[in-house]
């Protein structure tokens, strides 16, 4: 591969992944948060505020890390990418201005006043504040799906004389069917990473003996919520998802699932290597027809394996991708798993001193974000060898006077810059979580409700 | 329909440059004004509920650069690959400059900060007036309209041009010095006792330096670039950019010392619009001159398909009319002096 070709890759690779461990909890803590005020509003119930306000707290530093590591993705469309947007910027230019103008303004005006805005608002305006900060964030999200979307599936189109693509249709375009199915799938997995890191932050409390009142609405809160969407990732949004590329991607199907060979009654694969020098799945363990029943709902369905496609136009990392789908499918399946084991638990009101699935529920919030940056792999491997799928190959597309010198530097620099970061946002947030949920320190707070039980 | 795309993202960058303009303004200034910890945060809640908002716009005008015309959008950002990269890195650290300050109170850790908020500002202010130099000075395009600019060559204007030469700088310290009036307008209308007082001297001391560069800017872009003078010639409504820009500069020098922020802020940020749809002006319809004109990018060559456009404009003309609401909505929430209590920054 072109030295600068593979530099432009993994520049954009490297600060999409980092930018999106942010965006996905700003998400999904969104509308937990939503959630937590609806509640303290109807109930007047001080807990459920000071919980709504530590969130915000917490929303506020990881909403801070996800703009400013948000606009070089705009940026680097042009910098980086200059011959796609050339070639696609009459299309997907739609999509990325109205982000700005619809959600960015939306979110950016509202933020202020629902972090800093609380003593000035009445109870309801501050709620409504939040709600549009969800909505924002919300919106934001499905333009960059639908911007994706194109990309996987383009649709709304025409090719002009000068070869450049250009609106045909706005609706078909904003309403891409890939979009619809994608963007269900991705929100329930940033409410997953938000669900799971207020469980997880109130095992931990749980554990430690702190905030306790606190604490129980934390875990409460997030095993619901994370049992609910942990189901709704696999069915239906991933099923969905995975019959669109089966219909629309045959050959990146092929490459996710390691089926080398064209067949009817295809197995899936739950573990296994794939080995692209002989063509096959090394030390597998399969189940004989399922991927024929989950792709066609027939055991017997015929499945068209890579062979069936000329090699030009296989993803060109199929062992990474078919990893990625794998560890996606792997976790979201333990996930379900630990929800529903939890939720039972919760139930049966022996949760909160069940201290194994409290360390269980703790040490696991660091998995969701492995799920979705390894879903959003397998999305973007799964894309390859194409920028927009048919219609432009990833080779043509990047900048091809920034050479791979000047794009090593700069991904070198971004690397080191969001190292920092990452320290810093690590530093902020274990202070928030140090400090705690209640205004007033605990001591205190356990003193006034002594004197007042006396 | 791509001449409308034109102006309205002439008019999206000038209130960027408006609005983002007082507070990198008030950054610049923000250590030497603002001497003790109370002034700090005074400054930082001035600036704290907008400035993010402010900055949207530049990110709402790249985008609707990129929708209007993709082509100009490829050809300068890849163009400009070295500066923008180091533009996003000062970005970054301005942001959570203003950001993470607050979150500790140790005297280390808020200097620290308060020298990066600072100097992410100043450097901003002169790459953004060096972005807009190199655009009027024009680029070397190629044939297929793309081009690369190192940061900087010989500092003449030559074949081989840099993002920095001589010209380029000059109107980065037109745009630093106007965005310190600018900001330093802002801090005095937002606060009072030394702090105001302190930020109407700097907008006083920048008056004569603003004065000065501005005239010295027009004369070397005209002798640079003697194309501008066409569109000025030709169409007469020209005039008003002139004199919108020498009134301006007037009604600053005389409002400022009689205490009269708000008409110092609004007539600086006249000023700023004023200069900038001047070069718009002046450039249309040319988008990027090339260094050889015949490769000049336009508005004809670079934009989108005209049923694109068209579409755009209902949705652009709808969530426009939604931001306007929202910024009125907040800037009136909170206007006034800042005061100092609790909550953050």
């Amino acid at each position: 591969m072109d030295s600068a070709l593979l530099v432009h890759r993994l520049h954009f690779a490297f600060t999409a992944t980092f930018h999106y461990l942010f965006p996905q909890l700003t998400m999904g803590l969104a509308l937990l948060i939503v959630v937590l005020q609806t509640i303290a509003l109807r109930r007047n119930d001080p807990v459920y505020r000071e919980s709504a306000r530590f969130w915000g707290r917490i929303f506020g530093i990881n909403f801070a890390l996800g703009v400013v590591t948000g606009i070089p993705m705009e940026f680097q469309f042009g910098t980086n990418w200059s011959y796609f947007s050339s070639f696609a910027g009459g299309v997907i230019g739609q999509t990325l201005a109205m982000e700005g103008m619809f959600a960015f303004f939306l979110e950016s005006a509202f933020l202020g006043l629902f972090l800093y805005g609380e003593k000035r608002l009445s109870p309801r305006a501050h709620w409504l504040s939040a709600v549009a900060v969800f909505v924002g964030s919300w919106l934001s999200g499905y333009f960059i799906i639908a911007t994706d979307a194109f990309m996987q599936h383009p649709v709304g189109y025409f090719t002009a004389p000068d070869g450049s693509l250009q609106l045909a249709s706005f609706w078909d375009f904003v309403l891409n069917p890939w979009a619809g199915w994608q963007y269900a799938h991705n929100m329930s997995g940033a409410v997953i990473t938000g669900a799971f890191f207020i469980t997880a932050l109130g095992a931990f409390y749980l554990l430690s003996g702190k905030w306790t009142a606190h604490a129980r609405i934390f875990v409460k809160a997030g095993v619901i919520a994370g049992c609910v969407f942990s189901v709704l990732q696999i069915f239906p949004t991933g099923d969905r998802q995975g019959k669109m590329v089966t219909d629309l991607q045959p050959v990146t199907l092929a490459a996710m699932e390691g089926l080398f060979q064209s067949q009817p009654n295809a197995p899936l694969v739950i573990i296994g290597q794939p080995n692209e020098k002989r063509s096959k799945i090394d030390n597998s363990l399969e189940v004989p027809g399922m991927l024929s029943m989950l792709t066609y709902k027939r055991w017997n369905a015929h499945v068209r394996g890579l062979d069936a496609f000329p090699k030009q136009d296989w993803p060109d990392n199929i062992p990474l991708l078919y990893y990625s789908y794998h560890i996606m499918v792997g976790l979201g399946t333990i996930f379900i798993a630990i929800m529903v084991l939890a939720l039972f638990l919760l139930w049966r009101d022996k949760l909160f001193n069940t201290r194994w699935m409290l360390w269980i529920l703790m040490l696991s919030a660091p998995f969701p974000y492995i799920a979705n940056t390894a879903g959003w792999m397998t999305a973007e491997l799964g894309r390859q060898p194409w920028l927009i799928y048919g219609l432009l190959r990833t080779e043509n597309g990047y900048s091809r006077l920034v050479s791979s010198g000047n794009g090593t530097f700069t991904l070198l620099g971004f690397m080191g810059l969001y190292t920092v970061l990452g320290i810093l946002f690590l530093f902020l947030i274990k202070r928030e979580i140090d400090h705690g949920p209640a205004s007033v320190p605990e001591i205190a707070s356990n003193f006034h409700l002594l004197a007042e039980t006396k | 329909m791509a001449s409308l795309w034109f102006w309205i993202v002439a008019a999206m960058i000038a209130t960027y440059v408006v609005l983002d303009g007082f507070d990198l303004g008030a950054g610049a200034i923000y250590l030497v004004a603002a001497k003790t910890n109370d002034e700090r945060r005074r400054v930082l809640r001035a600036i704290g509920p907008v400035w993010d908002g402010n900055e949207v716009w530049l990110l709402a005008a790249g985008g609707t650069l990129y929708f209007a015309f993709p082509r100009l959008y490829a050809s300068s950002f890849s163009g400009f690959y070295l500066p923008l990269m180091i533009v996003l890195w000062l970005l970054i650290l301005r942001g959570i400059g203003i950001e993470f300050r607050a979150h500790v109170e140790t005297p280390v850790w808020q200097d620290f900060f308060d020298v990066i908020f600072s100097c992410s500002s100043i450097l901003l202010a002169i790459f953004f007036g060096a972005a807009l130099g190199n655009v009027v000075r024009g680029v070397p395009l190629d044939s297929a309209g793309y081009f690369f600019e190192p940061l900087w060559t010989d500092f003449k204007l030559g074949p081989e041009t840099g993002i920095l030469d001589w010209y380029t700088v000059l109107t980065g310290t037109v745009a630093l010095v106007t965005l310190v009036a600018h900001g330093s307008y802002y801090v005095a209308l937002k606060t009072d006792a030394d702090l105001g007082r302190r930020a109407r001297g700097f907008a006083l001391l920048c008056w004569p330096l603003q004065f000065f560069l501005t005239f010295s800017t027009l004369v070397a872009t005209y002798f640079i670039r003697p194309e501008i003078m066409a569109n000025y010639a030709k169409h007469k409504i020209g005039i008003l950019i002139p004199i919108s820009v020498v009134a301006s500069l007037g009604v600053m020098l005389w409002a400022n010392p009689k205490g009269k922020e708000k008409l110092a802020f609004i007539a600086s940020s006249l000023y700023i619009t004023a200069m900038l749809l001047g070069a718009a002006f002046a450039l249309y319809p040319v988008v990027l001159p090339a260094r050889n004109a015949q490769y000049d990018l336009t508005i004809y060559n670079t934009a989108a398909g005209v049923h694109g456009l068209s579409v755009g404009l209902v949705w652009w003309l709808f969530a426009a009319v939604l931001v306007v609401a929202y910024f009125v909505f907040v800037y009136r929430m909170f206007r006034g002096k800042v005061p100092l209590g609790e909550g953050h920054y």
